[in-house]
């Protein structure tokens, strides 16, 4: 018997309202392409361009709880904070982030990234030096490229040595996208 | 050997809703199971925390769909008997019980059945219940006893 859209619709709703879920998820469109967000109840838990939720489902229990729940409500004020992003009214995020299960470097590398303004780049290994391992640029780059919770912690802002752009998780063309949009190519 | 772990909630509803729904379509008719639908997914994320374990959750979810479903006919008819917990659940584990609990109150049978039929743990059978873990193992021994008295009598 098929639930209807609905009555589908009315139990996820209820599920984010009465704060039963740990996490909530859905996808959310960017002129980037769709994004899986996830949010917990801790904050912004997850961005992804693999919108395959199938994938993401068991890490998210793993960090924050197992009631992961599709809830386009639980990720409303991440929405609204990344249309703001792409229509170029937004240049920082407000949002509290969810950087639970990680570990301690990660955790320093990211938090440093979180202040390269907007429309900046700086590189891998200016990076390390701020969080005081010089000469550990390459674990860094390793830090960037799991980024579990990108644009908001703007890896696509760091760049190689020489300029180049190096590379991105989600891909290249997405890494110049988003430079162009914040004016820095 | 390990335990199976709690799968995502998603998972778990996508699963088991289809299920549920018709259970509760054939027990309360098109509109009345709209209500509890939401109610049953709603118990079951309130639970889902404290599971320690993945097994048998279709089990389990069924039960607490069959336990909304006596709370609702309770709420909308109150004087009239709660509707039998149903037994239409044909997994054999089941199955063999199903004779012997016949006739025990609906909260004991569900208690006795998912206790002995299915494993479940007091924690879970007390979330499927919407009960205390005490009132679920009363209600396990309390069952156990009458049946015991009934085929020794």
């Amino acid at each position: 018997m098929t639930v209807s859209p609905d009555l589908d619709r009315r139990f996820r709703e209820a599920a984010a309202s009465l704060d039963l879920v740990d996490v909530g998820f859905d996808v959310v469109d960017s002129p980037i392409g769709d994004l899986f967000v996830a949010v917990s109840d801790r904050g912004l838990a997850e961005i992804s361009f693999d919108t395959r939720a199938e994938d993401q489902l068991e890490l998210l229990a793993r960090i924050a709880g197992p009631r992961v729940l599709r809830a386009p409500r639980a990720v409303d004020l991440a929405r609204r904070e990344l249309d703001e992003y792409f229509t170029g009214r937004r240049r920082s995020f407000d949002l509290t982030l969810d950087l639970r299960a990680m570990p301690e470097f990660t955790v320093s590398v990211l938090r440093e990234l979180a202040h390269v303004p907007y429309g900046e780049t700086t590189t891998y290994g200016e990076l390390a030096a701020r969080v005081g391992r010089p000469r550990a640029a390459r674990a860094v780059g390793t830090v960037m490229n799991r980024n579990r919770i990108p644009i908001v912690l703007p890896c696509h802002r760091v760049v190689g040595s020489t300029g180049d752009l190096v590379g991105y998780g989600g891909g290249l063309d997405r890494k110049i996208a988003l430079l162009e949009l914040e004016g820095a190519r | 050997m390990e335990a199976v772990a709690v799968p995502p909630f998603e998972r778990f509803y996508a699963e088991h809703r289809s299920e549920v729904l018709r259970l509760l379509r054939r027990k309360l008719g098109r509109e009345g199971a709209e209500d509890a639908f939401q109610e049953t997914f709603l118990r079951a994320l309130q639970a889902y925390r404290r599971l320690e374990h993945g097994e048998h959750l279709r089990a389990w979810v069924l039960t607490i769909a069959r336990n909304v479903v006596v709370d609702t006919v309770r709420r909308t008819r109150p004087h009239a008997e709660p509707e039998e917990i149903g037994t239409e659940d044909s997994r054999p584990a089941y199955e063999e019980l199903a004779s012997l609990t016949d006739g025990l109150p609906p909260k004991e049978r569900a208690a006795v059945v998912l206790r002995y039929g299915y494993d479940l743990s007091y924690e879970q059978i007390a979330s499927a219940l919407d009960s205390s873990e005490d009132a679920a193992r009363q209600a396990a021994s309390t069952g156990v006893r009458r049946i015991r008295r009934r085929i020794s009598s």
